[in-house]
């Protein structure tokens, strides 16, 4: 048949930053709904336990914040899913029958015990008794949080497809395990990582909040109490989140090596090999790594890349060259080269071609079986027979190599931060005299965002140029659309998103200003009565 | 469980998620008569709460109809979405535009001003409605797509599915009939809106203004519900035979309600109560639980529907094409393992409505 279009790489350079822009707005709102949602159900669990009013209004207050967030987190969630189809038309046959039921399992478990309970949470203080109410927001969260494991399953097995298996007469990959897909090592590892991350967003903000309280020197008993809950909730979700950041690095090098060497700017591999600090990779092009060459001014922790990655002082980790040239496993197995698994996945395509040309013509055809097993054998490769040049295969070094550190470097910054925040709010009076800490809060919360979204960045570019790695590249999942359609929804995206996060941004500010002194504006915003 | 069990159960599952959508539109059908029910801002603010602790549910209904149709129908969701690109992307901007109004109208430093979002409350109130209705219409008059699984294999130019033509789905709404089955559901979702508001808000000015858009919504809902009906009945349709080979049968959907003479049954009944709660809200100034009556009339009568388009060896997304591009429960469908998969998963739904059922009531109370 004669194809209206062959694919244009600018539709896919605009349908990926359509779907990176959905997806970094939607993680601006999605982890204060998650980390405040545990901070403000502990303060409404005080308000139950000791019936004061304190309480009662604290998390009230917290909750009008939550509420104003958790619109926009709804508002962008609803793009990203329906993006898959419109967008990547090709990826949702080409893997739905396993990437589907996540999405819909989320629907059904999570999606409607958040959007019931969390309409008990707003309007019903006078409506439903304590303990409902406060089960309500507890739902609510756990609602949140459920939602964020199926999809995150989702996005899990998309950086390591597990349990499934090709089928040739449907031209789609079939689930052949839910338990593998559900618990998947790297399904597991990304929840706990990203949840915890969540909660350390949701403890920044509740301290930035309130240390700007104590600038002000208002509601000094809130903000005081706010920040003793915060600061535990953000010390053990930071050590969390590190030791699960140090899981996923781990399955990272096994599955993604080229994510990890990316994030390195590891060009050579070894044994015993150094972790970067710091180096001056040039942000604005991408390095010449064939020519093998050390970035300038590279301060790096001896053997400490090879400990994180293998957890081996002298494990090996391959680098881009290595990557793209083939190497030797510890196991006496070799890497194929770029070049030979493109050769392969060109075999797996062929083979499927004629497997369904032979099946059209004669589905007893004697041949069938023998192709059937050749598309299995290559069918490890498949995505790479989309692959034109080995320089598709490695992903944009200096932003992964960036955004690594920021996420890693304010990771760090925020142990300390909660370390100290917490030691003088329990042990000190903090609603004097610690000027220096409130600015630290205030500067340290857009910090946090940052990093949060830093780390999605390499999550995502990371694994470039794969939709799912190694099975089907960006190139063969987009949809048949114009590129300029695309370009004018992207713009269209910004623009409204845009608005409407300057328009939360500058609501919250006006309820944090007023605190719970401004009576609520209407009964749909009577969280307040 | 066969098989073909299973592809039929998944259609039921996505139908009455579909038939549900359609029924919960009563809040948009609420919300685009915002003005002239509520006509001050008191009466506004007194029907955006009323819609208010209900948006987020017809919201998470259609998440969730999206969710399971790709679930169970995966070339259905990659054919229709990435194809008919401009008809969904409009619709979901309505809905985006209508999830942040309601949060941010009333609060101050909310940019836009009130005015400016329950404007675009009124806008999804509209196009949202019309535009799912008109995508649904495309079930029985066909859209305008190809499917070539072969193209997987051509590197250049690898995708399956394609419109074959460069209107990205706005073609759809060239069809009349599409247009006068969009229409018919937007008078619906006015006439449940009217009708919920007539229940939820106790304020007799705003319910004899609502009485007033019930009569207004309900006779040109009967005219273009009743055309597009009267039209299916008696038009030709896309049958499917059992080597999976489409074709057009003259009145195949009427030859359907005859073979499943259980879904005709329900289509009449749904109607009959649609129409008993309608009539009874209009004639009797007391009774105001219309609501339920018509709801469940509705979500019988579209359940049916999509019962009608997609069971009976009948194409539900056809191809007008390419006929034999056109989707059949069969040809689209999961695998049986993960259908099978899903099924157990589906188990919850009922204790899923159970606890809404509840808490609706729990806050409805007086």
């Amino acid at each position: 048949m004669t194809h209206l279009l062959t694919v244009d790489p600018t539709l896919i350079d605009w349908s990926r930053a359509q779907f990176a822009l959905t997806a970094i707005y939607h993680w601006l709102f999605v982890p204060l709904t998650l980390g405040l949602a545990l901070i403000m159900g502990i303060m409404e669990t005080c308000y139950y336990r000791t019936g004061k009013q304190f309480w009662k209004d604290t998390a009230i207050f917290w909750q009008r914040l939550f509420g104003v967030n958790f619109a926009m987190g709804v508002a962008t969630g609803i793009i990203l899913e329906f993006e898959f189809g419109t967008n990547w038309s090709n990826y949702s046959w080409f893997v739905g029958d396993i990437f589907g039921a996540p999405l819909a399992i989320e629907g059904i478990v999570a999606f409607f015990m958040e959007s019931t309970f969390v309409a008990v949470m707003y309007f019903g203080w006078q409506k439903v008794s304590r303990g409902f109410h406060l089960a309500s927001t507890w739902l609510t969260g756990l609602g949140a949080t459920i939602s964020a494991w199926w999809i995150l399953v989702a996005n899990a097995w998309m950086q390591y497809p597990v349990g499934c298996e090709f089928n040739p007469d449907t031209v789609r990959n079939e689930m052949t395990s839910f338990m593998d897909v559900a618990l998947s090592p790297f399904a597991v590892d990304k929840f706990f990582h990203t949840v915890t991350s969540t909660w350390v967003v949701g403890a920044v903000f509740v301290c930035a909040v309130s240390c700007w309280y104590l600038l002000k020197r208002r509601e000094q008993e809130m903000a005081r109490q706010s920040i003793k809950i915060a600061s535990i909730v953000g010390i053990v979700a930071a050590v969390l989140t590190m030791a699960t950041g140090d899981f996923s690095a781990v399955k990272v090098a096994e599955k993604q090596p080229m994510k990890l060497a990316a994030m390195e700017a590891l060009y050579n591999g070894g044994e015993g090999v150094s972790l970067t600090a710091v180096a001056a990779v040039n942000p604005f092009q991408q390095p010449d790594y064939a020519k093998g060459e050390e970035p300038p001014l590279r301060i790096a922790i001896p053997n400490g890349l090879s400990l994180l990655a293998t957890h081996k002082a002298d494990g090996y980790v391959p680098g881009v060259n290595d990557l793209l040239n083939g190497y030797a496993r510890a196991d006496g197995t070799r890497e194929l080269s770029a070049e030979e698994k493109i050769e392969r996945g060109r075999k797996a395509i062929a083979a499927l071609a004629e497997y369904r040309k032979l099946k059209a013509a004669d589905a007893n055809d004697a041949r069938l079986p023998e192709l059937a097993e050749q598309l299995k054998q290559d069918m490890p490769y498949f995505g790479y027979g989309y692959i034109k040049d080995r320089a598709e295969l490695v992903p944009y070094i200096p932003i992964n190599f960036y955004a690594f550190r920021v996420m890693v470097g304010v990771g760090t910054l925020l142990m300390l931060f909660f370390f100290i925040i917490g030691h003088i709010a329990w042990r000190k009076d903090i609603t004097s005299k610690y000027r220096w800490l409130y600015v630290a809060a205030l500067v340290m919360l857009p910090l946090t965002y940052l990093a949060s979204e830093a780390g999605w960045i390499v999550a995502e570019l990371g694994r470039q140029p794969w939709a799912i790695q190694d099975m089907l590249p960006t190139v063969a999942a987009v949809s048949d659309i114009k590129s300029g359609s695309v370009a004018f929804t992207f713009f269209l995206f910004l623009v409204l998103f845009t608005v409407l996060l300057v328009a939360e941004v500058s609501i919250m500010c006006r309820v944090i200003r007023k605190y719970n002194a401004e009576k609520p504006q209407t009964s749909t915003d009577n969280t307040y009565v | 469980m066969t098989y073909e069990f299973l592809q039929q159960y998944w259609w039921f599952i996505v139908s009455l998620l579909g038939a549900l959508l359609v029924f919960l539109l009563f809040v948009q059908g609420a919300n685009s008569m915002v003005h002239s029910i509520g006509r001050t801002e008191d009466g506004q603010r007194k029907v955006l709460e009323s819609t208010g602790r209900k948006w987020e549910i017809t919201f998470t209904t259609l998440v969730t109809f999206g969710g399971a149709f790709f679930a169970s129908f995966p070339l259905f969701y990659s054919t229709s979405f990435g194809g008919a690109y401009w008809l969904w992307m409009i619709i979901l901007f309505s809905f985006v535009l209508q999830a942040v109004s309601y949060e941010f109208q009333l609060k101050k430093g909310n940019l836009l001003g009130t005015r400016t979002y329950r404007w675009f409350l009124v806008l999804n109130g509209i196009v949202g409605p019309l535009l799912l209705g008109g995508a649904v219409a495309t079930f029985f008059d066909g859209s305008n797509f190809l499917v070539e699984k072969a193209s997987l294999t051509d590197i250049g130019a690898p995708v399956i599915s394609r419109w074959a033509n460069a209107s990205a789905g706005l073609d759809a709404l060239l069809d009349p009939w599409n247009l006068v089955f969009g229409l018919a559901v937007m008078f619906l979702a006015r006439m449940l809106g009217a009708l919920y508001i007539i229940n939820n808000v106790e304020d007799e000015d705003i319910r004899s203004r609502a009485s007033v858009r019930l009569v207004g919504s309900t006779v040109p809902f009967l005219v273009f519900f009743l055309a597009f009906f009267v039209r299916l009945l008696l038009k030709d349709g896309y049958a499917v035979d059992a080597q999976g080979v489409v074709f057009m049968e003259p009145l195949k959907y009427l030859h359907n309600f005859l073979a499943m003479p259980l879904l005709a049954v329900l289509t009449l009944v749904g109607v009959v109560l649609l129409l008993y709660g309608v009539g009874r809200t209009i004639f009797s100034n007391s009774y105001v639980k219309g609501i339920w009556p018509a709801g469940i009339g509705v979500v019988i009568v579209v359940l049916s529907l999509l019962l009608i388009a997609g069971l009976g060896g009948t194409a539900y997304y056809p191809s007008n094409a390419d006929l034999q591009s056109s989707l059949t429960i069969a040809n689209s469908c999961s695998s049986e393992f993960t259908l099978r998969t899903m099924f157990y998963v589906s188990l919850l739904v009922p204790f899923v409505f159970a606890y809404i059922a509840y808490v609706w009531h729990v806050m409805d109370r007086k």
